[in-house]
């Protein structure tokens, strides 16, 4: 992508090296924020499960326990990585990589703030559901490559699994996109700017639009519902955790790996947990615009509208990592063949369903100024 | 610049990733190197400004149907060894799918091109002003609605007859009901049994 026609440098550099920098030095300042969150992120979950299950959790590195996740990197940096004698050698060390890289590429459209992303591309939405599409390669090549059974199983469970609940995330988006009119990420979450009763999730509270928006706003309610759930089956997270099922498969595609490889799996995962959460948030929970207005509603200056709006994003986000937390701490894993029969049998004709009647919404009901699709 | 390097590594990358494909030992990795010339294309996509068919061939192809691909190519128990065999004496065929190919594209690559050798626009240029995915629906919706249409109900055909050819009744499965767990009551499934004292249940 080339600087835009309107961009004004700030040196007196060619442009394309000084915009290269700026954009390396942002993917670089969104990496580094990534990672220390998950840090704590992983330390949160621990410490909601153990609180749910009345125990303490980590509490002895660092006041509360802090700094387990610091210590657990080194621990996992500094033991010996082993390779099975049978295993595919390139294969099994590309995988956690993809899995890794693949984790990360998905957070270039994820805009933090308005203005405030690396990539704002008009297919977005899109990108966000191809690359966490992907995010199936990493467990099913390791699964193959550990050349192991208990591995292989997982990593055919998760193919499996992760196809299957792709389907409904596809048409629940498609909601989404029905009402907004764009794949715009940006445009998404200004389409709720109003307040907390037209994020997309609570359309059922904007008491304004009664009674036409009633029927809308209880699909939009179980579109989100249905998202929520889906995204636990795609990010491999309890209570559909089956390629990892420790009572089954010991722990699924990731047997054989240890050490670097095995952190590189862990970050993965979780970073598509968190990228599921902030794609709720962006679809559902009105990104970064606060519940009663839109973030620039308060008067500030321009850093001070973006630093506010990035701080209730990230609210936002650890507030469904909680919720993402308290199920694996709630609800015990679902079966397999109960896993397929929710996912096949019911959420997608639920969403199929839901589809058509937010398109019948859009074209005929919407009020005058919504139809942008409709009249065209 | 940017883009020039961009396209000639992707198209490098695409070609030879596809070569590999059918020369690998592995058919997992034809597999993989399958997916890698689906993404270096839909990078050429990115490039063309067509981002909304890349990110469809990403998602389609990359996600999904390489993904099955895999699955049963992982599944399968094939000696790698015997499955190499057939190579040279399939060569010859290969190599006349392969001239009809060349000399189809060629002749779609001359159709398109003017005298000067300028590439011909074949359909009226999209406005700017709307997206890409907006231009898409425009035409699929308008003017093609009918082979759209019909593309949708062939698919439905070939779907509805895949699930027909590989279903069949096994007699004495049990299937779970998960209505009928639901709905049990505790009468229906729980009874005391008043056992005397040395006297059991006889």
């Amino acid at each position: 992508m080339n600087p835009s026609a309107d961009y004004v440098p700030f040196v007196n550099w060619p442009v394309e090296v000084e915009w290269g920098l700026m954009k390396a030095g942002q993917v670089l300042a969104i990496m580094i924020l990534l990672l220390l969150t998950l840090a704590f992120i992983l330390l949160f979950d621990r410490k909601v499960w153990a609180a749910v299950q009345l125990r303490k959790g980590p509490n002895v590195v660092g006041p509360f326990g802090l700094l387990q996740s610091f210590a657990d990197f080194f621990k996992f940096v500094l033991k010996e990585i082993v390779i099975p004698a049978g295993a595919n050698k390139t294969v099994f060390i590309l995988a956690p990589m993809i899995s890794f890289v693949l984790a990360f590429v998905g957070w270039a459209v994820v805009p933090w703030a308005p203005d405030v992303v690396i990539a704002n591309l008009n297919v977005g939405i899109l990108y966000l559901f191809a690359i966490s599409s992907l995010g199936v390669y990493g467990i099913i090549m390791g699964g193959w490559a550990s050349n192991s059974k208990y591995p292989f199983l997982g990593g055919l469970r998760s193919a499996a699994q992760m196809v299957s609940y792709e389907v409904s995330i596809g048409f629940i988006i498609i909601t989404v996109l029905l009402l907004v009119g764009s794949l715009n990420l940006t445009a998404i979450v200004d389409d709720q700017r109003a307040g907390m009763w037209m994020w997309h999730g609570f359309r059922l509270f904007d008491v304004s639009g009664w009674p036409g928006n009633i029927l809308v706003g209880v699909v939009m309610l179980a579109m989100m519902g249905m998202f929520f759930i889906s995204a636990l089956a795609e990010t491999n997270r309890p209570p559909f955790d089956l390629p990892e099922a420790e009572s089954e498969l010991v722990a699924g595609y990731q047997v054989e790996y240890s050490s670097t490889p095995y952190l590189l799996f862990m970050i993965g995962e979780y970073l598509n947990i968190v990228l599921m959460c902030a794609m709720l948030t962006i679809l559902f929970l009105g990104g970064w615009h606060l519940p009663w207005g839109p973030v620039d509603s308060l008067g500030l200056n321009a850093f001070g509208t973006s630093a506010l709006a990035m701080i209730v994003f990230y609210v936002k986000i650890w507030f469904v990592f909680f919720l993402f937390a308290m199920v694996k701490a709630i609800v015990p894993r679902y079966r397999y063949d109960q896993l397929m029969r929710l996912g096949w049998k019911i959420f997608l004709p639920t969403s199929l369903v839901a589809v058509a009647v937010i398109a019948y919404y859009v074209t005929f009901m919407a009020p005058p100024g919504a139809q942008h699709l409709a009249g065209g | 610049m940017l883009a020039a390097i961009a396209f000639y590594v992707l198209a490098a990358v695409a070609i030879v990733s596809a070569f590999a494909v059918i020369a690998a030992r592995n058919p997992v990795h034809s597999v993989l190197f399958l997916i890698l010339t689906f993404f270096s294309a839909a990078g050429l996509f990115v490039l063309l400004g067509a981002e909304f068919l890349a990110m469809l061939l990403v998602v389609v192809y990359v996600g999904a149907v390489a993904v099955l691909f895999l699955f049963v190519v992982m599944m399968l128990d094939v000696d790698f060894v015997e499955l190499k065999q057939g190579f040279l004496q399939y060569l010859p065929a290969g190599f006349v799918v392969a001239g009809f190919l060349f000399a189809e594209l060629s002749l779609v690559g001359a159709a398109s091109m003017g005298a000067n050798g300028a590439p011909i626009a074949l359909a009226p240029n999209a406005p700017t002003e709307i997206t890409n995915a907006e231009a898409i629906g425009r035409v699929l919706y308008t003017d093609y609605l009918l082979l759209f249409q019909m593309s949708g109900l062939v698919l439905l055909v070939a779907m509805i007859g895949a699930i027909v050819l590989t279903l069949r009744h096994r007699p004495g499965v049990k299937r779970q009901d998960i209505a009928a767990q639901v709905g049990r009551r505790r009468s229906e499934s729980v009874e005391l049994k008043d056992v005397r004292p040395g006297q059991g249940l006889g």
